[in-house]
């Protein structure tokens, strides 16, 4: 995601506030950060640490233990009780099954599934927050309660309409495009971005508005005043002062959906052709959850990329951009 | 900046895709069978069809055992050029609901409960089969079975695989050690707990586990049908399933008592796990595990625990374990419990009907069988192609015609009792609520 | 995976975003150039009818038929307030009414103070980074793994043998005797809430620490030379100055937790009086195969979300009259 510089005419104050927004790293923020950071802060944070890594921490030992091990005797133990074994991730990632023989398959199916709708819910949501936000109408407030009502809607509810549409209405052209263009699946992504698309939205408009409405109205008049059009605000002024909370957003919904089984098995038809990771890994477990030493492993395999995408994304959001312009 | 800062969110992105990549070349695809290596005089009544025609079938089978469905009907697809797609889920029960209704359900579907194919049937999901499955049905099967494909009087799929419940899995070495019967009679059975207990040459003599996940409580239903089956017989058993034998019943209630004197007895349970109050929480997977250690006798589970035993377990009659069926009121007496499948198909069409036809077969059977871990209820099946002694055994109970067979009651109740209040209700039972407060519990939950 | 099938997907992948990027640039770049006249409502619409429509035919009508289906039977068939009357008549209801409570009262109060204490702690911290991180794990775990991940620590193993969950370990260090930890009520109920916490306060840490960066930091400079000390500061610059956000996320976790129930169902499976509202709704729905009274339970999850609507409908207009 990259961002144009902001472009508009600012009065020069707005300007100097902006200014030492973007500084917040330089020697005045360094001068308070040293008052801020006491001993008793640092000690109570690494507790809080501490605490919140260790049942993952001892997943994450266990993950490398063999499985009788794992049953009789707890992972603190593991000097008392050596045992190294790379068997669990070997089972997850290479035991190949041939009614679902490719996790490399399933790995490209979650990215796929997973990015395109990152994107589609998150410019949408940002769409329709600015219009919430920013274009006055009556009943903008009406619209905006009734989406956020929609988030309490449990998507299972949901399923069973949304299916009946789709193989009314989509499945037809997926057929047709599959006609043409024979290398895209008859089953294709079409239904699973919708409907992921579709159970992202209340939340994401919930959390853009939030944060769009706070964006200083005296910004969005002066670029009226200059004759902008909302297209060009939004692109101009509102996109660029999101980032923080659009990439913030885009972490959360990239996990909803990377971590998401009951959508994906309902509008992926289950094939290879369209199925993510996480239902792979649900097969894994074996057909009565007994060989759950497995889910060690796989639970960290589906890790992987979130943390990526985390880290990737974090310095998005270190830094307020709209420093020096909040209400106080 | 902003070329750096594309280039540093590019790196990552090239991580995970170079990851992914190595993730493909793992693994390759199936190599297609070749078809004048294969012997296709079984297959050919079934027709000859275009290659790329695909039959969907969709299961609750997954992991190795998928494989192996896969495998039993690889020969079948070389020579009839069908090509099909199994799914495995573990959400089958909740998602063939959704499927059918949204109107995308798969061609063949494998159900594990036949409560549950009725009420697709009801639904008008499921299409009638052709003639081949309605006559392979009632060639292949006993009419016990057939009942289990049967809705309104008229046969709608045929059965595919079978378990036998009602196993007490021992170990036969601890047994002779301390000079232990195997009981032939329930009353044996209790003697045999009692003296068990008394030796003190184990922990406690039985081993319960009754956690599973969100099925929780399921094996406390398998005891208590068992007991209603063999105490009772088949008739009031029948009766139970549909409610004409209320929960509330004394003759339920009964059973529910005959089997706490073995589960709800401090000095009976829970060998090598703890106290009564460990069952609840005690994976069923894991529960029979002690016997191995010496630290229980018995255990009360299906054929397939089999599989669940330690690698290098031998399961046979002088083996680490082996399983008697857990004996009738009278010696001889052979009345079991069990489970299966039964397939159902979803598409009117030509290539689907071969294969339900298939599925309905000996020929399948058999070849199913024989890449082991499973039996089948199929009278066609020789039971030397079973893959393991206890299968052998299972088999011959199965085709024996004195056996009377009964499907697992709580698979043949409503949703809401099998799946539902009738676990919770074993869950809260073992816990120490009384019978009477249990079986009004589920009596109650029973939909009007 | 063939190469085929992988040039297919990434077909699908860069096609699918690309016409969606050309769809919504043209209709971003031909708004504006349209006639004068009406040329506000055909801007409101453009912003706003992609995300209506969906919402529309994916929640609205589902949430309607759900809506219906609280007051009919299995077939269909409309029987008043039968699905009610069972639904409080069941002998665990009010303790799975009391759960649900207990659960949206702890989870977002303790996930947020927690959030926010550790997000003001670690605030221009060294290592604040790393800190995040480890914080926000267990928000990229599913809750189903999330569950398996405490089951782990809660396993029990009777006295005298090893312990395999961390918790019952302590208890024995401690000289105590082990503890069934999941099927001890009301404890039970406490350490589930506690996975829930342990989820979604990476969620409160990412977005607080977020807007507390939004804080000027002269306004904080400011509120030192006055002589404040670190407490003042905090009540006084940090939290006016995230008030937003603090509505936002405590509003957002209530409502996961409210809907959450792979918690429930992968450690309890609603056994030993755990369960909670969203929980019994799936099993019934799902599971029992009576979509009325599962329809039932979602109308009360809707009922208990309606204070925090009408509390954020408040914070709106309170926000509205400001500007």
């Amino acid at each position: 995601m990259t961002y144009t510089p902001v472009e508009i005419p600012l009065d020069d104050e707005t300007k100097k506030e902006f200014q030492r927004g973007f500084n917040a790293d330089g020697t005045k923020a360094a001068r308070v950060k040293k008052r801020l950071t006491s001993r008793t802060a640092t000690i109570v944070s690494l507790i809080i640490a501490v605490i919140w890594i260790i049942p993952t921490f001892g997943l994450f030992i266990s993950s490398f233990r063999p499985e009788e091990l794992i049953k009789t005797t707890g992972w603190w133990t593991i000097f008392q009780n050596p045992g190294f074994t790379l068997d669990n991730y070997k089972e997850v990632l290479f035991s190949s099954s041939s009614s679902s023989p490719q996790l490399g398959a399933y790995f490209v199916n979650s990215l796929a599934i997973t990015i395109p709708v990152v994107v589609f819910a998150t410019v949408l949501a940002a769409m329709a927050a600015y219009a919430l936000a920013w274009i006055p109408f009556k009943g903008a407030g009406w619209i905006f309660i009734v989406i956020f009502a929609l988030q309490i809607v449990p998507l299972q509810m949901a399923l069973i309409p949304l299916l009946q549409m789709f193989t009314t209405w989509i499945l037809p052209i997926q057929r047709f495009v599959h006609d043409i263009i024979p290398i895209i699946p008859e089953q294709s992504y079409v239904q699973v971005w919708i409907a992921h698309t579709i159970f992202g939205l209340p939340l994401a408009i919930f959390l853009l508005h939030n944060f769009i409405s706070e964006i200083p109205g005296e910004l969005i008049e002066a670029a009226r005043v200059d004759g902008a059009n909302h297209g060009q605000i939004f692109l101009r002024i509102i996109l660029p002062l999101s980032v923080p909370i659009l990439a913030s957003f885009a972490i959360f919904q990239f996990l909803w959906v990377w971590n998401d089984l009951l959508v994906a098995l309902v509008f992926s038809g289950g094939t290879p052709d369209v199925a993510p990771l996480t239902q792979r890994l649900a097969e894994l477990t074996g057909n009565r959850g007994q060989e759950w030493q497995r889910l060690t492993a796989a639970a960290f395999i589906s890790l992987i990329v979130p943390l990526i995408v985390f880290f990737s994304l974090q310095r998005y959001f270190v830094r307020g951009l709209l420093a020096g312009s909040t209400k106080g | 900046m902003r070329l750096t800062r594309q280039r540093r969110l590019l790196i990552p992105m090239a991580a995970a895709a170079v990851v992914g990549l190595a993730l493909t070349g793992c693994t390759g695809d199936e190599a297609a069978g070749n078809k004048a290596d294969t012997d296709c005089a079984p297959y050919e009544s079934y027709g000859s069809f275009d290659s790329g025609t695909e039959v969907s079938v969709y299961g609750t089978i997954s992991d190795t055992e998928a494989d192996l469905l896969n495998e039993s009907w690889k020969d079948f697809e070389t020579c009839t050029g069908i090509d099909v797609k199994y799914e495995p889920s573990k959400e089958f029960e909740t998602q063939i609901n959704v499927r059918a209704q949204g109107g995308n359900p798969p061609d063949i579907a494998i159900f594990p409960q036949p409560g549950l194919f009725a009420a697709q049937v009801d639904g008008g999901y499921i299409k009638k089969p052709s003639q081949a499955v309605v006559d392979n049905a009632t060639k292949f099967w006993s009419e016990d079975w057939q009942k289990y494909g049967t809705v309104n009087d008229e046969i709608w799929g045929a059965p595919l695989m079978a378990s036998v419940k009602g196993y007490v899995w021992y170990s036969p070495a601890t047994f002779e050690e301390n000079g232990w019967e195997v009981p032939t009679t329930l009353d044996e059975l209790a003697t045999l707990t009692a003296d068990i207990q008394k030796s003190g040459a184990v922990d406690k003599p039985w081993c319960v586990g009754f956690a599973s996940g969100d099925a929780t409580g399921w094996p406390g239903t398998d005891w208590v049908e068992d007991f209603v089956l063999r105490e009772q017989g088949p008739d009031v058993y029948d009766q139970w399933v549909t409610n004409e034998v209320k929960f509330t019943d004394p003759k339920i209630q009964g059973a529910f008592d005959s089997v706490g004197d073995y589960i709800r007895n401090p000095d009976y349970v829970n060998g090598g796990l703890g106290g009564v109050d460990s069952i609840a929480t005690t994976e069923f997977g894991d529960a029979g595990l002690p016997i191995l250690d010496g630290t229980c006798a018995l255990h009360h589970q299906a054929t397939f625990y089999e599989g669940f035993w330690p690698e290098g377990t031998t399961v046979a009659e002088d083996g680490d374990v082996w399983a008697f069926l857990l004996p009738g009121t009278e010696a001889g007496a052979s009345a079991v419990t069990g489970g299966g499948e039964i397939v159902g198909k979803y598409r009117d069409a030509d290539e689907v009907d071969a294969l339900q036809t298939y599925l309905s077969t000996d020929t399948w059977a058999n070849n199913r069988v024989k890449l082991g871990g499973v039996i089948s209820a199929n009278n066609g099946l020789d039971p030397e192609n079973a893959s393991s002694e206890l299968l052998k055994t299972a088999v011959a109970t199965l085709q024996d015609p004195n056996t009377t067979f009964r499907f697992d009651a709580s698979d043949l109740m409503p949703g809401a009792v099998g799946a539902g209040s009738f676990w919770k209700g074993m869950v809260d039972w073992i816990g120490g609520k009384s019978t009477a407060d249990t079986t009004t519990f589920i009596q109650d939950s029973w939909p009007q | 995976m063939t190469t085929a099938d992988l040039i297919g997907k990434i077909l699908q992948l860069v096609g699918g975003v690309a016409i969606f990027a050309a769809v919504v640039g043209l209709i971003l770049f031909f708004i504006d150039k349209a006639p004068k006249r009406g040329r506000d409502v055909l801007q409101l619409i453009a912003f706003l009818a992609p995300a209506v429509i969906l919402l529309g035919i994916g929640l609205v009508y589902p949430a309607i038929r759900t809506g219906i289906a609280a007051f009919a039977n299995k077939s269909g068939e409309f029987i008043g307030l039968d699905n009610f009357v069972w639904m409080f008549t069941q002998p665990e209801a009010l303790i799975t009414l009391r759960n649900t409570i207990i659960w949206v009262i702890l989870v977002p109060t303790i996930s947020t103070v927690i959030g926010l204490a550790y997000a003001n702690f670690i605030d221009r911290s060294r290592g604040e980074k790393i800190y995040k991180s480890l914080i926000f794990m267990p928000f990229a775990i599913s809750f189903v793994g999330a569950g398996i991940i405490w089951k782990f620590v809660y396993e029990y193993r009777p006295e005298g043998r090893d312990q395999i969950g961390l918790l019952n370990q302590i208890m024995v260090w401690l000289g105590q005797e082990p503890v069934l930890w999941l099927q001890t009520a009301p404890m039970n109920t406490i350490l589930l809430i506690i996975v829930m916490i342990w989820v979604q306060t990476g969620f409160a840490v990412v977005v607080l620490s977020a807007s507390i960066k939004g804080i000027p930091a002269e306004q904080l400079e400011a509120a030192e030379l006055d002589g404040t000390n670190g407490w003042q500061r905090f009540t006084n610059v940090v939290l006016p100055g995230i008030r937003g956000a603090l509505v936002v996320v405590v509003t957002t976790i209530s409502i996961a937790t409210l809907k959450v129930f792979d918690i429930v169902r992968t450690m309890t499976g609603g056994n030993f009086e755990t369960s909670v509202v969203a929980n019994e709704m799936y099993t019934q729905a799902f599971r029992a195969l009576e979509p009325g009274r599962g329809s039932a339970l979602a109308l009360i999850l809707f009922v208990l979300v309606l204070p925090i609507v009408v509390y954020n409908v408040r914070v709106l207009r309170k926000q509205k009259e400001i500007r």
